[in-house]
């Protein structure tokens, strides 16, 4: 373990990861923007709003990873948080339509038009300005989380009964949002967006800005997972997580330890969703199914559990496999594909992808220190 | 056919009175079969010779109000060939000819015959035309066919008669129903009479106040939705008391109507149960007794389901006598098919996760996926059609709630499959076992008890019975691919509630949810119930991590 932190916090994965991240934030948008259409290296305006979609639910991924991963908390409904930022994020687009919807009523979204509604419900107001907007995409994930975490660590549910219970509020969070006096625009959701701070969310500038933006806050948000995870207090989820009644014994909070990451994962969460919805221009409430939440856990399970690069990789490498298959003739099979996966990955990958590289690769290291006794026994982690 | 099951008239046995929804259409059937017969046994007429042929002209003139006057005419004539008329001219099946002033009734297999003479025709008049009809005059066919056949041998047939009575509160009745009072013996029959005679009293202009009254207490009594929209749809310029009779009627029955909503509710409620109980019954095996978090335990019920479909396929096919036993074959087949695929997962995947329930959790979810994407690819994403075998369509009327027959089998259907497992486990060899391996397994293995074997059992066992659920579900539920979706998170709340491990919490949890949602339901609205009572579980748990029942002790760390 090196001595300065930034060394800790960046190993040598880390910086593999950050350097590619890079790349690819800088090269899409350059192989969209400035190669011409005709060429073979043009990146078309789909495929990035593509990216950037694969860029958010990879940052999902990640904040899934940081609770199951290294807390041992797996939830079932981390898509709630993503949509309820998606949903903060949603109705500061509605408010930005002003006068170019449907029915040109500069205060009220269409939907509610249409639903015959006179002035806008008190929970609407402020959603005009953006920084309203991109606190309430911190806080009200933040404080579903926070709330739900207090009674639940509080009580001690853990492990199954944790999962099945993050995995009701997601499943009574679709239920409510389907509803059409909830006020976010019921089964359709909200769409038809025009504007993200003055720019038009169609044109291909702005796609390949919102892609860059995401592409810094997940480079951010694994920055700061990294910096949580080789800190002390990381140490200490991880004993949580390998043996909870023992670390609690030694006289840790637990429940503290765990609210924390767990709010601070919610609005992560948050913040994917927020990015999200402006490049595929629409959120309803099919974001809040449980099987959205729990196909994002996989993602994390097949990338590799508690390695952060993993949880990227994973969400990646799954969704475009999902691309692939949905939008072909394979399309019918995707379901066995995918369901294939979650088995096999348990029964047989139980590490994931990077994981498994790592495995291999420390197992490696011990085979050639044992070959080589005369090495100093410090040159182990 | 694809409705054949659903609208199978009633079995010849079906003496119990319909449910109100279907009274109508019964009691229009009852009617055609009894006209020959009843008016002949009702006997009451003194026929004054060639009035019911003078009767008869009216039909002749092709204006509504003649229509409506040969009606009256003919039902004061008490003609025993007046039914069958009436029936014809309600069926559009009377004819009459303008010029030679005959009437003609046509029978279904479009015979003509003189209804005067009763002779067939074979030659109609050219200008043969039907009797018109307007609303006017339905309703006054409907009503003199209604207290035609107050007299009747059959005690339900007058009682829908009565009934038919009350609804249309046709005055010109009120001689009929006198006469029937007398006679009448049946005292349920004499109750709707009397009601009947209430309702034409208390609209009526010739009765004085003191009637009315009297006929308020009755219509009270009566205490149901009809009698309520009768009392409260008085005309105004009443006496002043029979207003406050009617004012104090009214309340009282408005009081009588909440108790017997909230005993719907209350039924409502342990219908939910029911259907709770089946969905979860097979999860408390699998996750309350072995720890195992099947997701696919829905999957299991959906396979249960589509059995049922298969089996009423290959009878309506080969066999369509078995249809009524459709289920009772589909019920074992369920349990095989279910419980088969079950002891395959528990041995190529659960197997190689015990202790790690997380993983578990994902891989049968996973599971659950393939599944239902076979069986789209099976039999298609649509919806299936499963019929109801006979005994299990109808309702009938308990007090002021209705009961259907089907959701009342399902019930009983749950209590049994409960009472049946819980026995299972009790009192034979494989339930000892499963018990001893659940409590403890190293203990079990050292007395010679083979835990592989019971453990793949037991997963068999609890998807068995879901399977066996599915064909229950099948009867009230759309039986889809995804059908088992919609049941997974109901089973696992059912379960958390109840308390993991013990079978009577589950029982308790399920109607304790059933009924705690269908009461919910009217304040809150559908949704938002459930969304109640998911918030409320969510909270429970946080209070009594281990359920209602949780079990202490030694058998919690196992």
């Amino acid at each position: 373990m090196g001595p300065f932190p930034l060394t800790r916090l960046l190993d040598k994965s880390a910086i593999v990861f950050l350097v590619l991240l890079a790349v690819f934030a800088f090269a899409i948008p350059t192989l969209n923007l400035l190669v011409p259409a005709g060429s073979s290296l043009h990146v078309s305006t789909y495929l990035v709003a593509l990216f950037g979609k694969y860029i958010c639910y990879a940052m999902l991924a990640l904040s899934i990873d940081l609770i199951w991963g290294y807390a041992g908390i797996l939830s079932l409904g981390h898509g709630a948080f993503f949509a309820l930022g998606g949903y903060a994020m949603g109705m500061y687009l509605m408010r930005q339509i002003g006068t170019r919807g449907v029915y040109a009523n500069p205060i009220l979204p269409d939907f509610m038009v249409f639903l015959n509604w006179q002035e806008l419900p008190f929970y609407w107001h402020g959603f005009n300005h953006f920084a309203y907007a991109a606190l309430m995409i911190l806080l009200v994930p933040g404080l579903l989380a926070f709330v739900f975490g207090w009674f639940a660590f509080r009580s001690r549910v853990t492990g199954v009964y944790l999962s099945i219970i993050t995995q009701a509020m997601t499943y009574a969070l679709m239920l409510g949002f389907f509803r059409n006096n909830f006020g976010f625009g019921g089964n359709n959701g909200l769409t038809d967006f025009k504007d993200i701070l003055g720019f038009n969310v169609q044109a291909e500038g702005t796609r390949n800005g919102l892609l860059v933006i995401s592409c810094i806050a997940l480079a951010l948000s694994f920055l700061m997972c990294r910096a949580i995870v080789t800190s002390k207090f990381g140490k200490v989820l991880i004993a949580i997580r390998d043996a909870e009644a023992r670390t609690r014994f030694l006289g840790y909070r637990v429940e503290a330890y765990k609210l924390f990451v767990f709010t601070l994962s919610a609005c992560m969460a948050g913040v994917a969703g927020a990015l999200y919805v402006p490049q595929v221009g629409i959120i309803n409430p099919s974001e809040f199914a449980p099987g959205n939440s729990i196909e994002a856990v996989i993602w994390v399970a097949v990338g590799g559990r508690g390695t952060l690069t993993g949880a990227v990789l994973g969400a990646f490498v799954v969704n475009y496999a999902k691309t692939f298959f949905t939008t072909g003739w394979l399309a019918p099979y995707w379901l066995f594909v995918l369901g294939g996966l979650f088995i096999a990955v348990t029964l047989l990958l139980p590490r994931g992808i990077i994981g498994t590289l790592q495995h291999w690769h420390e197992r490696h290291i011990e085979k050639k220190i044992m070959a080589v006794p005369v090495s100093a026994p410090t040159a182990a982690e | 056919m694809p409705e054949a099951g659903r609208i199978a008239p009633p079995p010849p046995s079906f003496t119990r009175p319909p449910g109100r929804n279907e009274m109508r259409s019964l009691y229009e059937r009852i009617l055609a079969l009894v006209f020959a017969l009843g008016l002949l046994l009702a006997g009451q007429a003194i026929a004054r010779a060639g009035a019911y042929e003078d009767a008869l002209a009216g039909f002749t003139t092709d204006s509504f109000s003649d229509t409506a006057d040969a009606v009256d005419a003919l039902v004061s004539t008490g003609d025993p060939r007046t039914g069958p008329l009436l029936e014809a001219l309600k069926d559009q099946r009377l004819l009459y000819s303008a010029e030679t002033l005959k009437v003609f009734i046509k029978d279904p297999s479009d015979k003509l015959t003189d209804a005067a003479t009763g002779e067939a025709v074979a030659l109609p008049p050219t200008d043969i035309d039907n009797v018109r009809l307007n609303n006017r005059v339905r309703g006054l066919l409907d009503a003199a066919l209604g207290s035609l056949t107050l007299m009747v041998t059959e005690p339900g047939r007058r009682f829908d008669a009565a009934q038919a009575v009350f609804k249309s509160r046709d005055s010109g009745a009120l001689a009929n129903i006198d006469k029937a009072l007398e006679k009448e013996t049946d005292p349920r029959v004499k109750k709707a009479l009397m009601e009947a005679r209430a309702a034409i009293v208390l609209y009526s202009a010739d009765s004085n106040a003191e009637e009315k009254i009297a006929a308020i207490a009755v219509i009270r009594d009566r205490g149901d939705q009809d009698a309520l929209g009768l009392i409260d749809g008085l005309p105004p310029d009443l006496p002043s008391t029979v207003k406050q009779a009617a004012t104090a009627a009214s309340a009282k029955i408005q009081s009588n109507l909440a108790f017997w909503s909230a005993l719907q509710n209350a039924w409502y409620g342990l219908s939910l149960g029911s259907v709770l109980l089946l969905a979860a019954i097979g999860l408390a095996i699998t996750f309350g007794v072995m720890g195992i978090i099947n997701m696919a335990h829905g999957e299991m019920v959906m396979l249960g389901a589509y059995t049922t479909f298969v089996v009423q396929e290959l009878i309506r096919a080969h066999n369509p006598a078995l249809f009524d036993y459709s289920l009772v074959i589909a019920v074992p087949l369920a349990f095989i098919v279910a419980g088969s695929v079950g002891i395959a997962i528990e041995r190529s995947i659960i197997c190689f996760l015990y202790g790690r329930p997380l993983e578990t959790l994902l891989a049968t979810w996973g599971l659950s996926l393939i599944l239902q994407q076979a069986v789209r690819t099976i039999f298609g994403p649509t919806n299936k059609e499963v019929g109801n075998p006979s005994w299990m369509s109808g309702a009938f009327d308990l007090g002021g709630i209705t009961i259907t027959y089907n959701r009342l089998w399902i019930i009983c259907f749950a209590l049994a499959v409960f009472v049946a497992l819980l026995g299972m486990l009790r009192f034979t060899r494989l339930g000892l076992e499963m018990r001893a391996v659940t409590q403890n397994r190293s203990m079990a293995a050292a007395m010679g008890i083979r835990t592989a074997r019971i453990d793949a059992l037991t997963f068999g066992l609890g998807s068995g019975i879901a399977g066996i659920a599915g064909v229950a579900l099948s009867q009230i539920d759309n039986v889809s691919p995804n059908l088992g979706q919609g049941y997974i998170i109901d089973s696992f709340m059912v379960v958390v509630f109840g308390g993991v491990g013990n079978l009577w919490g589950t029982l308790v949890g399920a109607f304790t949810l059933g009924i705690a949602n269908k009461f919910l339901e009217p304040y809150a609205g559908a949704v938002l119930g459930k969304i109640a009572i998911l918030v409320l579980i969510i909270l429970f748990i946080q209070k009594r991590p281990r359920g209602m029942f949780a079990l202490k002790g030694r058998a919690v760390e196992a």
